[in-house]
């Protein structure tokens, strides 16, 4: 028997042997017969009956290699940094890790800039949002990163702009050590009639910050690709995208549009020159000039006088805004303004620049929001986008606005998006991922230090296929010392531990009294902790991130705040739906004052609202977080300084992320509710001191933002039965009714 | 043994070819798709699908009949070459092919003649100084420097390679692939639910450094039975068993299967930055801790690494104790995950790697039609429950131009003017149109109809269907749409103008008047339809409800199954798809607006006659069960909310109030 299966398995093996050997014969002959019969079934790769014979690739035991021995990696690395350096430098090589491990962590130092520097308006723009960012500091030891005074922006030699002497200069600082942990910005490089990418003095190894820089060129996860902007371009806020609605069926009066130079000569004249071809006077609108340049008419060809007659004919903000897809070609260099104007335009872009590294292409997904073209198939470029389907257009114009949002509408954003990729470099293992970069709201909103889970986050829920956690913890805000067990706060703590889904209870203990001894407090069915917020300034405490804080869910209170259990269960359950937001009950309103030109805060009763009082509101953890690492130092100070507006604050950043409005539950009437002017009570916030004060947050708030983020509601959720002729029995917060 | 003769196509490589066989160049690293991409050759076409040609197999040999390659065909080059044959990105007909792949084997710089084979690469007959060539590499370099990308010179092939450094990368150009595990093939490793092991972190590597090798059991040292550290079995006799065991102190241990065990394995740098190890670690669901700095993990343009895997400086060594102490525990856990389905997806056979890398390429050359992050990234049980909303932008769209109220009927025409009548009253309605599904009257003639100030269009059907009303009609020009039967006069122009105030906070979601609840009836074992005032909602009926057109395009020509058959055969239900249509895309529940109201029975829609009797509500359930089935899984979200005005039944002068008539019955 043994013998048999011998014999059989080494008949089959030399069958195969053979067959391997002379397959080559074969196949020849086999084509011929194939040729034949084209239309049938392609011949597949041979299915080998001895498969199994074959050797394997490698064997099992050289897979590892052997690293026991020979270069020691320390070595290694050693000579790394001395190979890889200028043109090849990486951040393992060419960036000084160490300089970063402060405890301060990632901080920037920026050069003050000498005595009369003539500073271009971006790089002052530039600077201010560097100055201005939470990693700005005024100490260049503590520094990791490095932001030179000299306006490199534009490097072209013709331009006025244009600063000599800038090698000399940088040699100077003493800080400079060859470029390293330096980032220089840079719009524009090269001259005519080559524009080459040289910024005409020597970087050595800092990061180039710069736009349209060419894949050969950029260093991958070492520069970093900016967008062009223009001088115009806002410092901070930015308007909105233009993308009002999202229209079925979403093609737009012109199905693609150019309008721009036709460069006749030169380097990117190849596709300039070529663009006319598309236009077919339909919903294809593409139309060139010839006039620019002084000499322009030297070169002026057959085409030139008819398609300067066209080109003035139509409006360019019009095209942008009737066109569904829009063209971005290269002009003299890959990148131009046209890009961001599309992206706000929500006309999605389609690329021709063969060879560009999209603007932090590091992070963002850029197939997701342009159509990347090839510049040697621009006559397919009609039916490309002619055949993109109706979800994709949808899906593509949608994600323009959030980038445009996210990344790019102000110079603030785009320093800010700069540095933070460095950052998720230098500290790669508490940095975003890529979901955190492409999802809303956008990663200058996503702090990895908070968490690297995606799950820890408000956004992510619907991503992941994920529900909202089932409890809450509620953070209530003690200010009055505790004498007697009638104390509202007593209250307060029996009603909220009630409720079912409440997990743990924490006092934020703002008194100026040292907190109460823990027997003073009742006993509770869930964790009660007191920390005592006196330390911390005041006011913002009560955002503070407490580590305690286990739930994903806050439900923050004043200790004055009067609710019953089953207004708690809802709001809970109502938060559940709408994670991301602000739920509570008493509302408040902004409002432009036209005559004073200012933000106005109103209190009365209105049929909108824009913020709901934190001192009775549900709201997500991260928030804390935000508050209290994103917003400017400057403004919690002027909460904790007049001891008020710190829930408008939250607002305006809880909206600043969603661009929502918040949300309002049905409460009882006897919320304490802002009582009229000929109230004797004076609560601080009865005080009218206290309320222009809160005018004045407002404004300031919004000055800060750039814009104003808050947005009106004019609804309010009550449960499904609320108030309806049914029988009272069959009401599960019939609580809510009483008057 | 004969060799045979040699079999290049009319004659060996080597100085006796009647033509001198050239060597190509080494391979230019400033190679991008738009400068040694011949893209022309893919050309336009509908599929967006690349054509890939293999070169039918050839033996090489020099002038003296010593072959280029010591093992020749390998098995896993051969399981490569067949998986793409298998697909659809395979072409016999080498003129419409858009990528070349050649039978040569190069997975191993190891077994080959570089110069020979790079001559056998040129004699390709469209070799074209590697215009469109594919080669697969695994393991580049040899010693004493281990090259991180193959040495043999290559003109302007792409190269998938598998141990890339940022420095021979060529980003967009190059795909990294992962260094095949034989393992994958052989050993058959269940997946585990995530959670914590017993050990935190594994080092199972045979050839770590030396000095590395210290550093790791300094941190055993420091934090004992969390660490495992594990090195060769040096008792083995055979090698060929080496490589399943691995030893910690005499204690053998099965390899791979002890890697199921930790949280955390380690993936340290050999020779070569890519490890076969990575594909073992994510096989046991292990998540690796990458220290290979310049390494460019596999498939790294699409997938998102950050999710799977832990990547620290090798200088950090010392510090990976603390670095790995510092993620989340629920992190860890979609991490294994992640890692896992990493495997599954993209390193477990010669075919996924294979197939991976042409899809990536596919990708760019049709980069409109690319796959998503989430197509790429989420595991099928995410992909199944998470949703991508299609209107996924915070927009609260402008008040003006309105919305569009579509109208269905039959023959009330009495009832349907008296609609019309109340609907023009609602200041934001901006167009109305009446959808006439009676094939055997004819509508009304025009001076008849009320007169309105905004336009009124009749459309007339082919047939009396009930997805009519849900069809993307042209005359919809607002994004705003409100379904209404031809019999809802009980609504208030405040209640209607309220209703698309919330739809405009809500543009995604279906915001109705009569609310709906499903329930799971325990006794029966299935979904039951509920239609009395309950304190939840998961449904709203669209006999009166807000929506955005787009749902139309979807039920009209995305509603998964027989759905909409079914609905049209038995007339009934349109309500609950589109409930259920809307619900599956957002992942959100619909919102109810305004307070209860008597409803003439809103459940009979369309058909006239039809008593709001029990039958039609046993087949309402009947519709849950259907749909559900269908869909694969219940859609609909329960709330316990409705939407009323700020101040509704608040204290407050009615006067002032923006809708003052609501829940008025």
């Amino acid at each position: 028997m043994q013998a048999r299966k011998k014999y059989v398995l080494l008949g089959l093996c030399t069958c195969c042997w053979l067959l391997l050997f002379y397959w080559g014969g074969l196949q020849e002959r086999l084509l011929g017969f194939l040729a034949r019969h084209r239309n049938e079934v392609p011949r597949p790769w041979p299915d080998w009956l001895d498969r199994a014979l074959l050797p394997a690739y490698v064997e099992p035991g050289k897979l590892e290699g052997s690293g026991g021995v020979g270069e020691s990696p320390q070595q290694r690395r050693q000579a790394w940094a001395s190979i890889y350096k200028d043109s090849r430098c990486r951040m393992e090589t060419c960036f000084d890790f160490g300089r970063c491990r402060g405890r301060d962590g990632f901080r920037v130092y920026m050069y003050p800039p000498e005595k009369g520097e003539r500073v271009s308006e971006s790089y002052r723009k530039i600077l201010a949002s560097v100055a201005e960012s939470r990693y700005y500091t005024a100490d260049p030891r503590e520094a990791c990163l490095f932001v030179l005074g000299i306006d490199t922006l534009d490097r072209d030699q013709l331009s006025a702009q244009f600063v000599s002497n800038v090698d000399e200069r940088i040699r100077g600082y003493p800080l400079w050590n060859d470029g390293r942990n330096h980032v220089i910005f840079n719009l524009y490089s090269g001259t005519w009639p080559n524009y080459t990418e040289d910024l005409g003095f020597n970087v050595g190894q800092a990061i180039l910050a710069k736009a349209s820089p060419n894949t050969e060129h950029f260093r991958p996860g070492f520069d970093v690709s900016i967008p062009l902007f223009s001088k115009d371009h806002p410092q901070k806020g930015g308007e909105r995208g233009w993308l009002l609605r999202n229209s079925v069926p979403p093609r737009r009066k012109y199905l693609l549009m150019f309008k721009g130079k036709r460069y006749l000569t030169g380097i990117g004249s190849d596709t300039r020159n070529a663009l006319h071809h598309i236009h077919n006077g339909k919903d294809i609108v593409s139309l060139t000039t010839c006039r620019h340049g002084k000499d322009w008419e030297k070169h002026k060809d057959t085409r030139c006088d008819h398609d300067n007659q066209e080109y003035e004919r139509f409006d360019y903000r019009e095209l942008l805004q009737n066109s569904t897809f829009c063209l971005v070609p290269r002009g003299r260099r890959l990148g131009s303004f046209r890009f961001l104007e599309s992206l706000q335009a929500a006309c999605i872009p389609v690329l021709l620049s063969n060879g560009w590294e999209l603007p932090f292409s590091d992070v963002i997904q850029w197939n997701q929001a342009v159509i990347e073209g090839d510049e040697r198939l621009l006559l397919q470029v009609p039916s490309t986008v002619r055949a993109v389907g109706i979800d994709r257009v949808l899906a593509l114009r949608q994600r323009t606005q959030m980038l445009w949002d996210a990344y790019f509408s102000s110079v603030d954003k785009i320093v800010l998006t700069t540095l933070e990729i460095i950052k998720d470099r230098v500290y790669a293992h508490i940095s975003r991922n890529k979901l955190m970069w492409n999802a809303l709201p956008g990663g200058l909103l996503v702090l990895p230090e908070y968490s690297t889970h995606l799950a820890h986050y408000p956004f992510y829920y619907l991503n992941l296929g994920v529900s909202t956690g089932q409890e809450f913890t509620a953070v209530i805000h003690a200010t009055s010392p505790l004498v007697s067990q009638s104390q509202p706060i007593m209250k307060l703590l029996q009603v909220v531990s009630k409720s079912k889904y409440c997990s743990q209870i924490i006092i934020v203990w703002n008194s100026e009294k040292p907190p109460p001894q823990r027997s003073k407090w009742p006993p509770m069915p869930v964790p009660l902790i007191v920390t005592d917020g006196r330390r911390k300034v005041s006011t913002s405490s009560r955002f503070l991130p407490h580590a305690a804080i286990e739930t994903e869910a806050v439900l923050s209170l004043d200790e004055d705040t009067v609710l019953l259990t089953s207004e708690v269960n809802f709001a809970f359950l109502v938060w559940r739906g709408f994670p991301e937001r602000i739920v509570g009950y008493p509302p408040r309103s902004h409002f432009w004052d036209p005559v004073k030109k200012l933000w106005g805060y109103t209190s009365k009763w209105t049929n909108e609202y824009s913020v709901v009082l934190t001192g009775a509101a549900f709201y997500h953890r991260y928030y804390h977080h935000l508050f209290s690492h994103y917003l400017a130092p400057s403004l919690r100070a002027l909460v904790d300084r007049t001891s008020n507006c710190e829930d408008i604050l939250m607002n305006f950043l809880v909206s600043s992320v969603t661009h929502l409005p918040p949300i309002k539950v049905a409460q009882r009437k006897q919320y304490k509710e802002l009582p009229g002017p000929q109230s004797t009570n004076m609560a601080p916030w009865a005080n009218p001191e206290h309320f222009n004060q809160r005018q004045e947050c407002v404004d300031t708030f919004a000055s800060w933002f750039g814009y104003m983020p808050l947005v009106h509601s004019q609804l309010r959720l009550d449960p499904v039965l609320f108030k309806d002729h049914v029988s009272v029995l069959r009401k599960k917060y019939k609580d809510l009714e009483r008057a | 043994m004969d060799r045979g003769p040699p079999q290049c196509a009319r004659c060996s490589t080597g100085l006796n070819c009647p033509w001198p066989s050239p060597i190509p160049e080494r391979g230019d690293l400033s190679c991008r798709m738009h400068t040694c991409f011949d893209v022309y050759r893919c050309g336009y076409n509908p599929k967006n699908r690349i054509k890939v040609y293999i070169y039918p197999l050839q033996r090489f040999v020099d002038d003296v009949g010593v072959p280029i390659s010591s093992t020749g065909l390998s098995r896993e080059y051969n399981d490569l070459l067949s998986a793409i044959s298998d697909s659809d990105f395979y072409t016999d007909d080498v003129t419409r092919a858009c990528l070349f792949v050649p039978s040569i084997d190069v997975l191993n710089q190891n077994s080959l003649r570089i110069r020979e084979t790079a001559q056998a690469l040129a004699t390709l007959p469209r070799w074209d100084k590697g215009m469109n060539h594919l080669l697969f590499n695994m393991l580049p370099g040899g010693p004493p420097d281990y090259n991180t990308a193959l040495d043999v010179p290559r003109d302007r092939a792409l190269l998938a390679g598998g141990g890339f450094s940022t420095w021979t990368y060529r980003q967009g150009y190059d795909v990294s692939i992962p260094v095949y595990s034989p393992l994958s093939d052989e050993v058959d490793l269940p997946e585990r639910q995530p959670g914590p092991r017993r050990y935190f972190i594994l080092s199972s590597q045979t050839a770590i450094h030396r000095e590395y090798r210290v550093e790791l059991e300094r941190l055993k040292e420091e934090n004992g039975e969390a660490l495992l550290l594990l090195d060769k079995c040096s008792n083995l006799s055979q090698d060929m068993a080496s490589a399943r065991k691995r030893c910690y102190k005499g204690q053998m241990y099965d390899y791979p299967q002890i890697l199921q065990e930790s949280s955390f394995c380690v993936v340290l740098r050999g020779a070569r930055l890519g490890q076969a190890t990575l594909s073992d670690v994510l096989q046991a669901g292990c998540v690796p801790v990458i220290m290979a700095d310049s390494y460019i993990l596999p498939f790294s343009e699409v997938l998102d690494w950050k999710r799977a895997s832990v990547v620290i400086p090798e200088e950090k060594l010392p510090e990976m104790y603390m670095i790995l102490k510092s993620i989340p525990p629920r992190q860890v856990e979609e991490m294994q995950r992640q890692a896992r389905w990493f495997w599954e997806a993209y390193f477990r056979s010669m075919r996924a790697i294979g197939l991976t890398t042409l899809q990536i390429i596919n990708d760019r050359i049709y980069p409109y039609a690319a796959c998503t992050y989430e197509h790429w990234n989420n595991p099928p049980v995410v992909k199944w429950s998470s949703v991508n909303s299609p209107l996924f932008l915070p927009l609260i769209p402008p008040r003006s131009p309105g919305f569009t109220a579509v109208v269905l009927t039959y023959d009330r025409v009495e009832s349907l003017f008296r609609v019309i009548t109340e609907i023009a009253k609602v200041p934001s309605l901006a167009k109305l149109l009446v959808v006439w599904n009676n094939q055997n009257k004819s509508p009304p003639e025009e001076s008849l109809w009320p007169k309105i100030a905004v336009p009124l269009k009749v459309v007339r059907t082919k047939e009396n269907k009930l997805s009519n009303r849900f069809f993307p009609f042209d005359e919809i020009e607002t994004e705003a749409v409100l379904a209404i039967d031809d019999d809802i006069i009980m609504l208030t122009s405040d209640e209607l103008q309220f209703g698309y105030e919330v739809w405009r906070e809500f543009p995604d979601r279906l915001v109705g008047y009569p609310g709906r609840l499903h329930l799971w009836d325990h006794e029966m074992g299935k979904w039951k339809y509920e239609s009395e005032w309950t304190n939840e909602v998961s449904m709203v009926l669209t006999g009166a409800a807000f929506y955005h057109k787009y749902f139309n395009y979807l039920y009209t020509y995305k509603m998964p199954g027989d759905i909409k058959n079914w609905v049209d055969a038995h007339m009934n239900c349109e309500d609950i798809a589109m409930n259920f249509l809307v619900a599956n895309i957002t992942g959100k529940a619909p919102i109810k607006v305004t307070p209860r109201k008597k409803f003439k029975c809103p459940e009979c829609t369309a058909i006239d006659g039809l008593s709001l009797d029990q039958t039609h509500m046993v087949e309402r359930s009947e519709c849950i069960n259907k749909f559900a089935s269908v869909f694969g899984t219940m859609p609909l979200k329960v709330v316990e909310h409705r939407a009323d005005p700020v101040l509704y039944k608040d204290d407050f002068p009615e006067k002032l109030k923006s809708f003052p008539n609501i829940g008025s019955l």
